[in-house]
Formats: C-alpha cells, sequence, structure tokens
C-alpha cells in the first residue's frame, strides 16, 4: 500500500473506515461515514459505570459505526478476532505483506505517542496501519496530524488488553467495495434510522429522552463537591475530549447534512444543518457553563446546567421531528 | 460554531498535538479546522488526571504506614481501579481487594503477583516496590 496517504480525521471509527473505502477507490468523507452510519445517538446509562462514572455517550457504540456504513453500501469487510497474541501478531504481519491496509482496535492506555494527560484505559480506539518495517509499525492513527510509527511490543500489548470492550486483537480490512453509491436510497434510510434512535428509543435512557433524563439528575445532584465535579467534567470529557469533532459530533452530523442537502439537492437538508449547529452550539454553551459553575463548587447552579440541558434536547428533539417531516413529503412525492 | 471561534488555547493535554474539529467558514460551508485546545475540555481531562494522582498519593501514604499493599499504589499510578485491575487479571473483585491489604499481598504466591506485574506493566520487582518504576528507554 505505497499510495496511502494520511488524513486527519475527528473521530477515530468514522476515520478509520472513511480512510479504508478512500483507499479501495470509493470517495467517502468522514462526516458522510458518520452520517450513513446513522452513528449520532445519546445514551446515559447509570448501571454500565466505567472507571466509577456512568456511561455517557454521543454516538452509538464501537464498532456499530464501521458495520452499520459497511451493511448499508453493500462494503464487504474482513473482521478477524485472536485469542493468540503471537497468531494476531502473525496474522497482521501477513495482511501487511500481502500490500492490505489493516484497521486495529486497540487500548489508548498503551501508544506511546498518545499524550501523556490523554492516556486512560479506553479500549475501542481504532486506527489503521499501512506498512511494516522490521519490528516498527507505520501507523496512521486518524485523530493525529501526521503517521507515526509503533514497535510490534507495544502495538500488540495494545491490541490484547483485557477489561471492558476489550479488543482481542481485532484487525479489519475491506475486500470489496461497490462500483457506485444511490445516495438517493441510502441517505434517506441513514436519517430515518438516526430519528429512531434519537426519538423512538424504547427506553428513556436513550436518544432525547436520556438528555432529558440526564438533566433531571444534575437537577438533584448530591455528594460532595468533588464528586459533583468529576460527574459534570465527566459529561464535558465524553461530549469534548479526542474525537467528537466539537460538542458531541453534533457539528460532523451537521456537516453530513449539508454535504447531504448538495447531493440530494435538498434545501430542507441544508436548514436541518444550520438547526443541527446551533444544537452543537448549545451544547458547547453547557459545556462552558460546567467550566464555570466548577470553578465555584460551594454553590452550583443545578438548575441552571440541568435547564440548559433541556434546551439541548428541546431543541434536537424539533430538529428530529423536522427531518421526519421532510422524509414523509419526500415519500409522498416520490409515489 | 464558526471557524474562527475554534477555541486555540494551546492545551497542555494535546502535548502539543492539534486536533480536528468541524466548524462553518464565513459563506456556512462546513470546513475542518485544527484546535490546539480548548480550556473547558483541558479542565475536565486534567481533573481525572488529578483524581488518579490524588488517590495513588493517598495509597502510597498508606503503603508506608504498612496497612496496604504496593499493589494498591500501583493500581493507582496505571490509571486503574479495582473493578478494572479485577476485570484485566480475570480475578474476582473481593478477591482483589483483600490483596491491598498489607499481610494478605506479602503471602502471595509468585503466580499470582506475576499475574498483578502483567496487568500493571510491572516486573514483580517493580509491583513489590512502592514507588514508580524507573523509566526506560522505550516504556510508553
Amino acid at each position: 500500500m505505497t499510495s496511502f496517504t494520511h488524513q486527519q480525521s475527528a473521530h477515530c471509527e468514522s476515520g478509520v473506515i472513511s480512510a479504508l473505502l478512500r483507499a479501495n477507490g470509493l470517495p467517502m468523507s468522514e462526516p458522510m461515514a458518520f452520517g450513513l452510519a446513522n452513528a449520532l445517538a445519546f445514551a446515559y446509562i447509570p448501571l454500565v459505570k466505567l472507571a466509577g462514572q456512568p456511561l455517557i455517550a454521543y454516538r452509538l457504540p464501537p464498532q456499530f459505526i464501521i458495520k452499520g456504513l459497511c451493511k448499508r453500501l453493500g462494503v464487504k469487510i474482513n473482521f478477524r478476532r485472536f485469542k493468540d497474541p503471537i497468531a494476531g501478531a502473525l496474522a497482521l504481519d501477513d495482511a501487511l505483506d500481502q500490500g492490505q491496509l489493516v484497521g486495529l482496535q486497540t487500548s489508548v492506555y498503551y501508544l506511546p505517542y498518545f499524550p501523556e494527560e490523554m492516556r486512560f484505559h479506553f479500549n475501542a480506539h481504532n486506527l489503521l496501519v499501512y506498512g511494516r518495517d522490521g519490528d516498527q509499525y507505520q501507523i496512521s492513527d486518524p485523530v493525529f496530524e501526521e503517521p507515526t510509527t509503533v514497535s510490534a511490543k507495544h502495538l500488540t500489548r495494545a491490541r490484547f488488553v483485557r477489561g471492558p470492550l476489550a479488543p482481542k486483537g481485532l484487525m479489519y480490512s475491506v475486500e470489496s467495495v461497490p462500483e457506485t453509491i444511490d445516495y438517493e436510497t441510502v441517505i434517506p434510510a441513514a436519517i430515518d434510522r438516526n430519528i429512531k434512535v434519537m426519538l423512538g428509543a424504547p427506553l428513556p435512557i436513550i436518544g432525547v429522552r436520556g438528555i432529558r433524563f440526564l438533566a433531571r439528575k444534575i437537577a438533584k445532584l448530591k455528594g460532595s463537591p468533588q464528586e459533583q465535579r468529576l460527574f459534570l467534567g465527566h459529561i464535558v470529557r465524553m461530549q469534548e475530549e479526542i474525537g467528537t469533532g466539537g460538542a458531541g459530533f453534533r457539528f460532523i452530523y451537521a456537516s453530513f447534512l449539508q454535504e447531504a442537502a448538495q447531493l440530494l439537492n435538498a434545501p430542507e437538508l441544508e436548514r436541518a444543518s444550520t438547526t443541527m449547529t446551533e444544537v452543537g452550539d448549545s451544547w458547547r454553551n453547557f459545556a462552558l457553563a460546567v467550566a464555570k459553575e466548577c470553578k465555584q463548587p460551594a454553590n452550583m447552579d443545578h438548575a441552571l446546567l440541568a435547564q440548559l440541558l433541556l434546551s439541548c434536547a428541546e431543541n434536537e428533539r424539533q430538529l428530529w421531528l423536522d427531518l421526519r417531516t421532510w422524509l414523509k413529503n419526500r415519500k409522498v412525492v416520490n409515489r | 460554531m464558526r471557524a474562527d471561534e475554534v477555541p486555540q488555547d494551546n492545551s497542555s493535554t494535546y502535548a502539543g498535538h492539534k486536533k480536528l474539529l468541524y466548524a462553518r467558514d464565513q459563506h456556512g460551508t462546513y470546513t475542518q479546522v485544527q484546535s490546539s485546545g480548548w480550556d473547558v475540555e483541558a479542565a475536565a481531562t486534567q481533573d481525572a488526571v488529578a483524581l488518579y494522582e490524588q488517590l495513588a498519593e493517598q495509597a502510597l501514604q498508606q503503603v508506608h504506614a504498612g496497612r496496604r499493599s504496593p499493589l494498591l499504589y500501583h493500581m493507582y499510578r496505571c490509571r486503574m481501579e479495582p473493578t478494572l485491575l479485577a476485570q484485566v487479571t480475570g480475578l474476582c473483585r473481593w478477591r482483589v481487594r483483600w490483596h491491598f491489604r498489607a499481610k494478605p499481598f506479602q503471602r502471595l504466591s509468585d503466580a499470582l503477583l506475576q499475574r498483578y506485574a502483567d496487568a500493571l506493566n510491572l516486573s514483580v520487582a517493580q509491583l513489590k516496590q512502592p514507588a514508580p518504576p524507573a523509566p526506560q528507554a522505550d516504556s510508553p
């Protein structure tokens, strides 16, 4: 794979899969990959705890983006997991010797090129390997500006960590891509699916109802000032730290809507993109308010934070309802 | 977010790297913009890092007082907590907790010590020392 060129992206998973598709001759921007995988979501699951904090996600769980996108487009992708680290390392070497571009799931903690303060035990990071020089692997990590190298020792360690979301050496490569993409079909299908995730989830912890649930939780937040600060900081970290493209993926999705508007020649989607940008801005206002309130932990204004979050929920609900109307009108016209 | 509103706060958490955000240019078209950091995000990240440092520091004092085992200290130093350590080693959570006590830790078999050492990326000798391991040339 000598022709591979590294391209920075905002999110690791959509970045890796769009780079893989581009390398196989299918033009694909990162926001388009993200949107077509209907990856935007919200979930607040207090029962599932990671490092003592409840699970808060702004997108679908790891691997859903890759699998969802490939299924929707008809891309054939080959996933392999390994029990034995040595078998996993040999399989990677084989694939690279055949000139394949390989995606890997790894831990963040054991990748030496990550900034020290960003290294946590998060096991569902994605990166690309595009070559090997002795025991130095050439890595294209989509969230970094430049490609880098990692030694075999560190890479194997990062691929075979145990714990939640253990990668088990997961490696994947694209087998075949379709000739063309029928945007007229796949874009409405992806948006339709995303509306269902955000508005119609059967549990009140997912989608717009999940955002409201979190707002209610903040309104009656208890515990020591430090606990409160860590909980609020956790929400902001999930929203802004590495690979969200800002405001919990809302700006990536707005970019997708804009691209879709041009492809389908649909001014409604252009308007939806503007609304989604405003939604993203309201999320960032919330993060800003959290940072401000955390500076005065003694008299934190919970009601204010909850109110900001509720307005995020309301803005989003309106956006998805508008998109649902657009889909309905579209079906009527096409009939 | 407009492209000129993308924060450029040179956060230490990025260690000189830049990350990519999506923002609108003056015509309203989405473009990719690099950001050198945002104070809001950096504060949250540093809080999370500081928590582990604080826990490790507390653990260290308890180790020196003879109440706790070096395992507790190394766990927090590696930014893990008891649940995660139990999952990584494949041991029962209560058993891991038991081994945080100084005396039970001293009686551990070599095999169990090795298991903890592997999970924390240490040698057995380093695991027994309540001090950060000497940096190696190629360690992350």
